[in-house]
């Protein structure tokens, strides 16, 4: 890695304060399990490294009337055996234990889990996030593919949002606090994320001084269900092939309120909002469910190698639902 | 000239039973060191640069700057300017600094201007790869048209081994140190013996000459090989360039991706094949064109099928050049490749007839080589052990869900046989025994087998034998490839340790009263054979010696050992036919290695091979981009290995007795990983009703198989 200047503060102010205006000025340092193999492989060189661990403020998984707030240093692992969040949002124990490491459920943090960088092989061999060979065309889709999105992917972002935490807490309807020089603000967590047009832009909200400070999952209204169902080779670590992530309100057996998000499959955590649609009004059915994962991909154009991304995203709404059915709040 | 055997079973207390190995509290506790723990006084770390084209000429090679930088001790250009660079990773240049980050930083700002040439890393079929292709020309036996004309049935399939690494988990790399003109160089080697040679004179062709006699090789404990390491190594020759301009020990491993993109891969095969039997299974014509790559080497022709000796055959194969990097002898070279576009198709044949395979394989015993009795016997206990009457099914699993489970088996052969081995044995006067031999324990067991041997022969516990090894001022002993280590280091040792005792039973004969030959040790004493009150205590014995150890010196004799081992596997799998994920339910080797020295690691061997076998059938994969003739995925997160919960149920069933022991040791850490990769495709076959014809079975060729993607 490129050397960098080293800083450790124990306040979110003077966090803050050290970033910079460029992205290459400076990165915030929490699990460390992503930014230091980026560093290593000099895809990141940041002039300043901000270690945040030792921000008291950004600790702890609080319950308030508003609902659960999880903060920016809270680990995977803590998220993951929470008794609150176990009882109202298993979807989000289901994502947090797909990540099948204790290593780095323990190292790795909630907010770093939601802006860690693409896996795209090519942006992790120096080709950037877009890809792009020396005239600008992107060597995604005439190139090894098989991993990169289905959805979302007019170009000329082809990589895939590898959060595990982001399709659970979105479809739980979780907002963001962002923490800048100029103060916070709180954004539903489904605008973090955004499809970069151009190499300049980032695939999230954030400004290059700004930390994901919080997240805030609304208190569980009666009768929420929700699940995750992730698809992936193997039963050790391994980046997931496709998930989604499902929460309704069963009204009888009526389904109310549906999110349908997918992950793994788009730049972003995929909404599938005709497959919501379809699914809202009605009681839940194996046929039903299938329809739904149908819906769920009707949008996909696969690239040249991965169409069966396609079938694991249809595949994956339906397992979410009948299991969502089942295991509720 | 004295008669060399091995005990008979009754007269065995070592051989053959469950032994830990001597080096595993060592190794469990981190005590023991790899090449890669090692740090010499005032050592260096040297980082090499290397091209990122996957083929291009250098022309320009401006070390300036990285001269300059902090740290930096020395540099040293490995291939110059007008090298021809043939794959994206080859090594120009090394540098050695303080530390580990300078001498990276430096390697980095190394400048190498290249003239880019045309690549090619796709791995495609001869009629793709233009003028890059070698043709070996057709072998033909019988008459194979009219054998398919008068078949019964007729199957035609295509079958593919993509590229996969050794993947050791210890880098290649070394620590190289002069003192003088004395080198010594401590390296993570399969070939402790050989590569003092290479070294020596390599050195000296480039103006820093070298004894052979004056360089050590040392390779104590080490993280694998599996056929990637019997050289030096260019690398390895610039850290000793490094250390002698430097006048300092110099370190110099691999890193991960470099480890990927050029420490060897294995040769890819894929084949058309059609193949003929008769309605009763009766295999009776084989036609297959086949290629794959090594790389810009072409490959020797692969000899198919692989085991059976179809009457009527008709064989072609080709050999594509390509950019992807340089290959190495992979674990059985070639056989498991061989093996699995031969018993793929010979697996969707039965399912034709349709007929059980295990019921096909012994229908077709007169042409399956010198190892059918094994087979036989084998069969017999794999199925066994498999319950494979109750679990294997017509193709394709009826039952309703998403999951389908299948079964499927392969049989395997190989040689292994011994090399030349030089084994010293010292019995000392106060008891103590020494055995030393230049070989060296790749992870294997090795050590524990030579302390099994001499102790065996010496009538001695275990601990009472020290074995020295991994050094090359041992007397020499072959590199560790083809599954030879053990024959001939058993050998060696047994031959020598029999010697050094015959020496020990001349001396005690006058004190005994008896002569030589009416000696025998056993449980530490040496006694008359038939009268254990006439006797002494093995260190009472010694003692006799005086102030003289004795000393035994001799090769391995190949009387001793042979060569030529089956197998048989059986997989068993569920595959989610909704995902394309497949998982390891159970899988049974039943091998045969000759007379087993040490139980326990020879099992461990097998188990090792199995999950090497799971490994390349369903994870493994390099990925090369054509584009820019990069590998894609040089790092252990996308270059795919199983973990503890992807291995499933392993069984492991050795064959010893009448009819195995008799044969001597034969090498085992080839054999059983050449089954594996058809066992399981047919078990994937089995269970969902078609062919999922290349491996790595990775869920998108699954689907795809199934007609979801």
């Amino acid at each position: 890695m490129e050397n960098f200047e080293y800083a450790h503060p124990a306040k979110l102010k003077d966090a803050i304060a050290m970033l910079g205006a460029n992205w290459s000025d400076a990165a915030v340092l929490a699990g460390g399990t992503d930014l230091l193999s980026l560093m290593k492989d000099y895809v990141e060189k940041p002039k300043r490294v901000v270690n945040v661990k030792g921000i008291g403020e950004l600790e702890g998984i609080h319950t308030g009337k508003q609902g659960i707030m999880i903060g920016a240093l809270v680990s995977v692992e803590e998220l993951r055996t929470n008794s609150s969040i176990a009882k109202d949002f298993p979807s989000l124990v289901q994502a947090a234990a797909g990540i099948a490491s204790a290593q780095i459920r323990t190292m790795g943090t909630v907010a770093g889990d939601l802006c860690q960088r693409p896996r795209c092989w090519y942006f992790r061999n120096g080709f950037g996030l877009l890809a792009q060979d020396a005239d600008g065309k992107s060597l995604v889709p005439g190139g090894e593919n098989k991993y990169h999105a289905i959805l979302g992917n007019d170009g000329p972002a082809y990589f895939v949002s590898p959060s595990s935490l982001a399709p659970a807490l979105i479809a739980l309807g979780a907002n963001g606090t962002i923490t800048g020089p100029s103060g916070s603000r709180e954004i539903p967590l489904a605008n973090f994320f955004l499809i970069p047009k151009s190499a300049s832009e980032r695939e999230h909200a954030l400004k290059p001084n700004e930390i994901l400070t919080r997240i805030t999952i609304p208190a569980a209204s009666q009768g929420l269900h929700n699940a995750t169902y992730e698809i992936r080779q193997r039963e050790m670590l391994d980046w997931p092939l496709a998930t989604a992530s499902v929460s309704f309100r069963l009204d009888g057996s009526t389904i109310r309120s549906p999110r349908i998000i997918l992950g793994h499959v788009a730049p972003i955590p995929w909404s599938a909002t005709a497959a919501e649609t379809l699914i809202a009004g009605h009681s839940l059915s194996e046929e039903l469910s299938e329809q739904v994962g149908e819906a769920a991909v009707r949008g996909a154009r696969p690239l040249s190698q991965n169409k069966f991304k396609v079938q694991l995203a249809r595949v994956a709404v339906k397992r979410a639902l009948l299991a969502a059915l089942i295991q509720g709040a | 000239m004295a008669e060399y055997k091995w005990p008979p079973a009754e007269k065995r207390s070592l051989i053959g039973k469950r032994i830990p190995r001597i080096d595993g509290p060592a190794k469990s506790s981190g005590r023991a060191k790899y090449t890669y723990d090692l740090n010499r006084p005032g050592m260096l770390h040297a980082k090499l640069a290397f091209s990122p084209y996957a083929h291009a000429k250098v022309t320009g090679i401006d070390t300036s700057v990285a001269e300059k930088m902090s740290g930096v001790k020395a540099v040293q250009i490995i291939f110059p300017v007008g090298t021809e660079v043939h794959w994206a990773g080859q090594e120009i240049v090394a540098v050695a600094a303080e530390t580990e980050e300078q001498a990276r930083d430096a390697a980095r700002a190394v400048r190498i201007q290249y003239d880019v040439m045309a690549h090619m890393v796709s791995d495609v079929p001869p009629d793709r790869a233009g003028a890059n292709i070698v043709n070996s020309g057709e072998v033909k036996e019988g008459d194979p048209a009219k054998a398919f004309q008068e078949a019964d049935i007729v199957h035609e399939g295509y079958y593919g081994n993509t590229q996969v690494v050794h993947c050791c988990l210890e880098p290649h790399g070394q620590v190289a140190e002069w003192q003088g003109d004395k080198l010594t160089v401590w390296a993570s080697t399969q070939n402790v013996s050989g590569i003092g040679g290479e070294f020596a004179k390599s050195l000296t062709a480039k103006g820093i000459p070298v004894d052979v006699a004056n360089v050590v090789i040392i390779c104590q404990m080490m993280g694998g090989g599996f056929g990637a390491k019997f050289a030096a190594d260019p690398w390895g020759v610039a850290c000793a360039q490094l250390a002698k301009t430097t006048g300092r020990p110099v370190k110099l491993m691999l890193e991960r991706d470099q480890e990927l993109m050029e420490a060897g891969s294995r040769p890819t095969l894929y084949a058309r094949v059609k193949i003929a039997g008769k309605k009763d299974g009766t295999l009776t014509a084989w036609q297959s064109d086949a290629w794959g790559t090594s790389g810009p080497q072409a490959q020797s022709p692969l000899n198919l099928p692989y085991l059976f000796r179809f009457p009527n055959r008709i064989a072609n194969f080709t050999a594509v050049l390509t950019n992807t990097g340089p290959t190495r002898a992979w674990r059985a070279p070639n056989a498991p490749q061989q093996c699995y576009v031969t018993m793929c198709p010979f697996d969707d044949l039965a399912a034709k007839v349709p007929m059980d395979p295990v019921e096909m394989y012994r229908k077709n015993f007169p042409i399956l080589g010198p190892r059918v009795k094994e087979y036989a016997e084998q069969l017999t206990i794999a199925s066994g052990l498999m319950d494979w009457k109750s679990k294997w099914h017509p193709r394709g699993d009826t039952r309703p869900g998403s999951i389908k489970r299948g079964v499927g088996v392969a049989l395997h052969t190989w040689g292994g046989g011994g090399r030349s081995s030089t084994c010293q044995v010292r019995i000392n006067p106060d008891g103590s025994v020494e055995v030393s031999l230049g070989s060296q324990d790749l992870g294997t067991g090795n050590r524990t087998v030579i302390g099994i041997v001499a102790a065996e022969t010496l009538g001695l516990p275990l601990e009472m034998v020290h074995v020295n090894i991994g050094d090359s001022r041992y007397p020499p002993s072959g590199s560790s490839g083809g599954s030879t280590t053990v024959g001939s280091v058993s050998s060696s040792t047994r031959v020598t340790a029999t010697d050094a005792l015959n020496q020990l039973f001349a001396k005690l004969a006058p004190v005994l009263g008896v002569t030589a030959d009416r000696l025998e040790a056993t449980d530490s004493r040496v006694q008359v054979i038939n009268d254990s009150s006439k006797g002494l205590d093995w260190k009472q014995a010694c003692a006799k010696l005086g102030g003289t150890s004795i000393i035994a010196t001799n090769q391995m004799s190949r009387d001793i050992i042979s060569a030529g081992v089956g197998g048989v596997q059986m997989a068993e799998v569920s595959v989610d036919i909704e995902t394309g994920v497949i998982r390891v339910d159970k899988m049974v080797a039943v091998q045969d290695c000759g007379l087993v020295i040490n139980m326990t690691t020879a099992e461990s061997q097998v188990y090792g091979a199995l999950i090497f076998g799971i490994n390349y059938s369903l994870y493994e994969e390099k990925i090369m981009d054509q584009q820019t003739g990069r590998h894609l995925n040089p790092n252990m997160e996308f270059y795919k290995l199983a973990g503890m919960n992807d291995i499933g149920e392993l069984v492991v069933h050795m064959m010893t007795g009448p009819g195995y022991d008799e044969r001597g040791p034969i090498g085992l850490g080839e054999p059983p990983t050449v089954s594996p990769g058809p066992a399981l495709s047919n078990a994937v076959a089995n269970a969902i009703g078609v062919r999922v014809p290349e491996l790595p079975m990775t869920p998108d060729r699954v689907l795809a198989a199934l007609g979801k993607a």
